[in-house]
């Protein structure tokens, strides 16, 4: 390959993007009723902005994948570092960027590597930043291993909607691999299926009787949980473990491995320490290099219209032989960040919290009894336990207008309703 | 670029930006503010503004360990309900299912948890472990051996650790007290 230094080589040559033009300059059977020939490359390549979060495993294959198919203005953000056992499978990344950002390295690889494609780097965590920093963008794609993140990003963008600003709703790609299974799906935020919707689809993590660990240890994974759910509290206290210290591993290691010895059970290894503690499913780079494939092809095809993208859920299965199933998973009407229901809420200046809750009950269409209410950052009043009910009692003699700002939102909880009713107070 | 607005349907059009109130935060406050426990339970917040940690006490009105006050601390994360809440007993109990550092065998607490459950099913399941304590799943084995061995000297062991005694090489704490 031809050298070329960052920045000087933005210019295309001549059949650059000729395989990926057959698609975009004329419609066809499958391009969406909006599809405009000849305007969508431009789009793609010009104004598009895409957001990749996670440069891991996933990262590394949308990013360049994302790259090749003529994004050219990509972000992506990823707090880790990267380590030595990465290399086998991320491979944006040579042993030696051991230590450094993936954020930045892979950043730096895919702009040296692909004439023209700016690509910007944030090392550090997804909710460092806020609203304003997600709005810039026209998709995102994740590609991460922790559900936090996920259900943190989902909630975001879901929240982020707007009925006043079209350009506030942000399609979501999300991709998940775990050993030889994987999905990848879309997500348009408040009108599809969100990530919350489908939680319980989730494989649980495997845990054991605490009794077993405690008395009849069988397995060595009995021991490392031993050593981190019973003997860590014990000797440190509230010391938190910190399972991305590798000092920390070390002592559940050591201490796994001398009750091992104890009820003769082998397999204890300073790897296996640490992929119990960390949940670790070990990553596979075929089953990642197909699904971030399945999530940038998606991509594609919503960045350019250019054909039907996928709705909305994409299960891969190459555990025994490889199987595939593409279904719509539903929205959940009780869903806690999509779902739920949600009152424009006009009251005068001068109500009450104990007026608030008596319109609440005699709202004939959304039969409610007993309801509770707080607003982001405080309980204005619970109806139980006594205690709790006790300390926000007095806020009912209040003037709502003093707890919650207008246009500010009021969660509402009972048992009538399948979750929660948010309120949006307006003032008149 | 793919027109999504115009998907959103009329009905959604209405709908309103969410609160910014976690969906751990919300499940809390729906679970204890529709608690329903019996008068030989109590929860007990330090800090009344957070939900998320708190003290429930529980004193039998029947059984071996009717008389005493035990405490449990709850401490739950923005995970929940996905990952159940951490429970501990605060006090050192001679009981088959609590070891000596406080912790609790209850099977809902650990693999048996799931997002259906809520925090009254693992108090009521805390209170059950009092009037059905099980040496099957033993914490504290010493305890779990006398019961299922010699349910006489389990019990009087029982009264012994509850009045804040010695029982074998450890002394437990009072629990008739308060
Ligand atoms: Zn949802």
């Amino acid at each position: 390959m031809a050298t070329l230094v960052n920045g000087s080589a933005t210019a295309d040559w001549p059949g650059r993007y000729f395989h990926i033009d057959q698609i975009l300059d004329k419609p066809g059977p499958r391009t969406d009723p909006g599809f405009a020939a000849g305007a969508e490359a431009p789009f793609l390549r010009d104004q598009a902005k895409i957001l990749v979060i996670g440069a891991g495993g996933l990262g590394c294959e949308i990013l360049a994948n994302l790259a090749l198919t003529g994004f050219k203005h990509i972000h992506v953000i990823d707090m880790d570092t990267i380590d030595i056992s990465n290399l086998n499978r991320q491979f944006l990344f040579r042993s030696k960027d051991v230590g450094k950002s993936k954020a930045i390295v892979a950043a730096d690889f895919i702009m040296q590597r692909v004439p023209g494609v700016e690509v910007t780097p944030y090392f550090g965590k997804i909710q460092d930043k806020g609203d304003d920093y997600y709005m810039q963008f026209n998709l995102v794609i994740c590609g991460l291993d922790s559900v936090e993140a996920r259900r943190w990003i989902n909630a975001t963008l879901v929240n982020l909607v707007d009925p006043e600003n079209p350009e506030s709703l942000k399609p979501l790609i999300d991709g998940g691999t775990e050993g030889f299974k994987g999905q990848a799906r879309v997500i348009l935020p408040t009108i599809t299926s969100c990530y919350e919707c489908s939680l319980d689809m989730l494989n649980k993590q495997t845990a054991f009787p605490i009794c077993t660990i405690a008395n009849t240890p069988r397995l060595p994974e009995h021991c490392i949980e031993w050593a981190s759910v019973l003997e860590w509290p014990r000797v440190h206290g509230d010391k938190k473990m910190d399972t991305d210290d590798p000092e920390h591993i070390s002592w559940l290691y050591k201490t796994a491995a001398s009750r091992a010895k104890e009820f003769n059970i082998e397999g204890v290894t300073w790897s296996l320490t640490q992929g119990v503690v960390k949940n670790i499913i070990p990553a596979i780079a075929s089953t990642n290099a197909i699904i971030a494939a399945a999530c940038c092809n998606e991509a594609f095809k919503i960045a350019t219209s250019s054909a039907a993208y996928l709705n909305n859920y994409f299960m891969l299965i190459g555990t025994d032989g490889i199987y595939s199933y593409t279904f719509e998973h539903e929205k959940r009407a009780d869903c806690p960040v999509c779902g739920g229901e949600s009152l424009d809420f006009p009251i005068s200046m001068e109500v009450t919290v104990e007026e608030l809750i008596d319109m609440l009950i005699e709202k004939q269409d959304i039969q409610i009894k007993k309801p509770s209410l707080s607003t982001p950052t405080r309980q204005i009043y619970l109806q139980a336990p006594p205690q709790l009910e006790q300390a926000t009692r007095p806020n009912l003699e209040k003037k709502v207008s003093e707890l919650v700002p207008g246009g500010g939102e009021v969660t509402v909880t009972a048992s009538t309703l399948p979750f929660s009713l948010s309120l949006n107070i307006i003032y008149n | 670029m793919i027109k999504i607005w115009s998907m959103k349907k009329d009905e959604n059009a209405a709908a309103r930006k969410k609160p910014k109130t976690s969906a751990a935060q919300i499940r809390v406050q729906k679970d204890l503010t529709e608690l329903d426990l019996p008068s030989t339970m109590k929860t007990h917040f330090a800090d009344p503004a957070d939900l998320l940690n708190f003290t429930l006490t529980i004193t039998p009105d029947e059984g071996m360990y009717k008389g005493g006050t035990f405490k449990f601390s709850f401490a739950i994360n923005t995970n929940y309900p996905h990952e159940p809440p951490k429970v501990k007993c605060t006090q050192k109990i001679y009981h088959p299912n609590v070891d000596l550092e406080g912790n609790v065998c209850l099977n809902i607490l650990r693999e048996d948890w799931k997002p259906v459950l809520n925090l009254n099913s693992v108090m009521v399941g805390l209170q059950y472990l009092f009037l059905e304590p099980n040496a099957d799943d033993p914490l504290n084995k010493d305890a779990a051996q006398e019961m299922s061995k010699n349910r006489d000297q389990f019990l009087s062991n029982v009264k012994i650790s509850m009045r804040g005694g010695r029982v074998a090489s450890n002394v437990y704490d009072n629990v008739l007290a308060s």
